[in-house]
């Protein structure tokens, strides 16, 4: 069936300064630029990308959103008239990959963070010490003591605790939805940053097992990869029961992408479709939750703090209270607008809720129940910079994962073609000749300079805030203020509206 | 090294097991274990473990090498994730077991549940296989992507199998003593008849199933075998549109 649907965007060529290099052609991974005596553009297959753009040295091309206009109607919108006429062609689910990008309200956006002014000083972060140390892990009730005359040790039992130098961590992608050279950028930051990568749920390849102090391995219902040594080489587990840009569902990894090497890292045939089913089938309850948790724990002698990552749903604050009550010592909530590789359209932009409200529902509970000691809290879901990380921590959060953020550090320009395959940036691809596009030690730079900035300001706030430890904002919610927001909304996020003194 | 197990809390128990493999040891009794979980999870090291009485869930679970002999029912969760090694259980077991399972064998006597074999998978050598001398619950090898099930139904039962057998299935294969009824069976799954390869390939696992539990060879290959493989390895190749 020949298609009725327009071009998205309009790719621009300037005839006059082109001097017909090609660069344009080589590095376009979309067939959207051809050489025909002179560069011609195929509109209809460019994604706005931007490879091209950048790689032309004569800055000879522009790419525009396709500037035909339908006829007036905001309740049909043109992006719903297309999305019709794809699924009249094809009978077919709309993938999209990247977050929710709707126009829900964003509360980041609606919250003030206080500083000090007169009465109490703030703190100068160039001059003084601003500590941004975090530990994760479940921590005790109290602390006993044996000995006297000065020679004290510790009574208690702690609980494995995993240490973060700054209170941000790369969020779960697996390899298979990217690739090996952004997993071994994302480990080399962590490394270099005392931070954390999270390998997703496809596997731990060979390449990063110097790295694995330093790495999140992930249990999801596939297990693709799962062994007992993966398990026990790694910073902490995690048990993926779901992901904030498609909750309840579960992934599928197309056997296109499942070459020589992503099939050995996920231990399955090449070119197998990677099924991971929507539930893990040995969990339909917080007790086979627990029960998965302690098969962890026994498989690593209780040497691992076990996470459990969850979407942010309705009654999320029920289920965080259910996982720290079946033993995780972390729990990990993914706010609706959390990327994916792949995900229904549907999914998507319509389930699941926004992670500021989620996290303030569950660390309220936690405490209310006395149980927030139990467990670390972990958010992410669309943290986009410095600021989100402060609102976060001043809501309860332990530390925040930014996933989207650390891809766009790599060069990532979110045209949300991620399940193609063809990424232009070598991120979300498994073609060598896409891949090689990005250099890992160089996307390790640009991450860490990333999360060094973010630190910088997270400090810069801290001392005006008058604090000099992260662990002194955690849940210090006195210290933000709501703009814009109904009583509601800002009863759910434990703050005061702006213009209320204290 | 023998254990009585009566009364004991899991974790002290798998603990002892671990520490005496640290140290070398290769065999171990486990006496009158009732209910413990987590027995051989994750352990990589060849060893031989029989457990006299009823072993708790997830017995066996990502485990790595051991041989794990129990002499009762056992329950859920055995071989769950497991890599290699192999769990015979001379009774019957309890559902999902086999979930998500990439290597080794897994015989049982009796009958098993719910859901057996889920997701289970293969890689390259690593084949595993599960094997039931009794009959099956509904959602046999849903999600199958790899390895061999046989379900015999030794004892008469009916049905031999429940509903739903391989929905979702795209690799691996399922041998069935007997007919199944095509009501019993998922969207993505196709009957077939077995060729000579078929014949000798669980030819070879079901001697060895026989010697496990002095069932006789020739009284199992008496009666014909349904084969059950996926129609597609991509059952939802052409659900989506980008």
């Amino acid at each position: 069936m020949a298609s009725q649907l327009p071009a998205e965007f309009n790719v621009d060529v300037d005839h006059e300064k082109c001097r017909k290099c090609k660069r344009c052609v080589m590095n376009c991974s979309f067939s959207a630029i051809e050489f025909k005596d002179k560069v011609i553009p195929n509109n209809r297959l460019c994604v706005a990308c931007h490879r091209c753009a950048t790689f032309c040295p004569e800055n000879a091309i522009t790419i525009r959103e396709n500037p035909l206009d339908y006829k007036d109607g905001y309740n049909w919108s043109p992006e719903i008239r297309k999305n019709i006429l794809k699924q009249a062609e094809s009978g077919g689910i709309i993938l999209i990959g990247m977050g929710n990008p709707k126009p829900y309200p964003i509360y980041w956006d609606h919250m003030l963070i206080d500083a000090c002014q007169v009465t109490n000083p703030s703190i100068d972060p160039l001059r003084e010490p601003m500590e941004l140390r975090t530990y994760l892990g479940a921590k005790p009730e109290s602390l006993w003591f044996d000995g006297e005359n000065g020679n004290i040790s510790l009574r208690t039992e702690l609980a494995p605790q995993v240490k973060l130098d700054i209170p941000i961590v790369f969020a779960a992608m697996s390899y298979g939805a990217i690739s090996l050279n952004a997993h071994k950028a994302l480990a080399m930051a962590a490394r270099r940053m005392g931070t954390l990568m999270n390998t997703g749920e496809g596997g731990l390849h060979e390449d990063l097992a110097g790295y694995t102090d330093r790495i999140i391995v992930q249990v999801a219902s596939g297990r693709f990869g799962v062994t007992s040594k993966y398990l026990n080489n790694s910073a902490l587990v995690e048990i993926k029961i779901g992901q904030g840009a498609k909750p309840g569902i579960g992934g599928h990894l197309p056997g296109e992408k499942v070459g020589e090497d992503i099939s050995k890292t996920r231990m399955i045939p090449v070119g197998t479709d990677a099924l991971s089913p929507a539930p893990h089938h040995d969990i339909y309850s917080i007790e086979d939750l627990s029960q998965l948790i302690y098969a962890i724990k026994e498989t690593t002698d209780y040497k691992k703090p076990v996470s459990v990552k969850i979407a942010a749903v309705h009654n999320v604050a029920a289920i965080a209270s259910g996982i720290v009550r079946a033993g995780a010592d972390i729990v990990m909530i993914d706010g609706f607008r959390g990327g994916t590789g792949a995900a229904p359209m549907i999914i998507r932009d319509h389930v699941g809720i926004p992670i500021e409200l989620a996290l303030a529902a569950v660390d309220d509970r936690l405490r209310q129940e006395g149980i927030r000691n139990r467990a670390s809290i972990l958010v992410g879901g669309s943290i986009r910079q410095s600021a989100d990380v402060v609102k976060a921590i001043a809501l309860g959060a332990d530390a925040c994962v930014i996933g989207t953020a650390s891809l766009i550090a790599m060069g990532c320009r979110v045209c949300q073609k991620c399940y193609t395959g063809n990424c232009a940036w070598g991120i979300a691809t498994q073609k060598p000749e896409l891949v090689r596009r990005l250099n890992p030690e160089i996307g390790a730079d640009r991450l860490c300079n990333l999360l060094s900035a973010w630190g910088h300001e997270i400090q810069e706030v801290l001392g005006s805030l008058g604090i000099n430890a992260i662990e002194s904002l955690r849940g210090s919610r006195e210290r933000l203020r709501g703009v814009g927001l109904n009583q509601e909304t800002l009863d759910i996020l434990g703050i005061k509206h702006a213009g209320i003194g204290q | 090294m023998k254990i009585d197990a009566k009364g004991m809390h899991y974790r002290q128990l798998n603990k002892m097991i671990r520490d005496a493999v640290a140290s070398g040891e290769k065999e171990f009794e486990l006496d009158n274990v009732g209910g413990q979980r987590y027995i051989g999870a994750g352990m990589n090291e060849n060893v031989k473990i029989t457990i006299n009485g009823t072993p708790g869930n997830d017995l066996g679970a990502f485990m790595n090498g051991p041989r794990v002999i129990v002499n009762a029912n056992a329950q859920d969760g055995i071989a769950n994730t497991m890599n290699a090694g192999e769990i015979i259980v001379h009774g019957n077991v309890g559902d999902i077991i086999g979930y998500g399972m990439r290597g080794g064998k897994l015989y049982i006597k009796g009958d098993a549940g719910y859901r057996v074999g889920i997701h289970m998978k293969e890689y390259k050598k690593q084949i595993p296989v599960i094997i039931a001398g009794g009959t099956a619950g509904d959602f046999f090898g849903e999600y199958m992507a790899g390895g061999i099930m046989i379900l015999l139904g030794m004892n008469g039962k009916s049905p031999l199998v429940g509903d739903y057998v391989g929905t979702g299935m795209h690799g691996g294969v399922m041998y069935i003593r007997g007919k199944v009824d095509p009501y019993h069976l998922g969207k993505e799954v196709c009957c077939l008849e077995l060729s000579e390869e078929d014949t000798k390939l669980i030819s070879g696992y079901l001697k060895e199933f026989c010697d496990c539990f002095n069932f006789e060879f020739n009284e199992i290959m008496k009666e014909k075998f349904t084969k059950l493989v996926p129609l597609s390895l991509r059952p939802y190749g052409n659900l989506y549109v980008y």
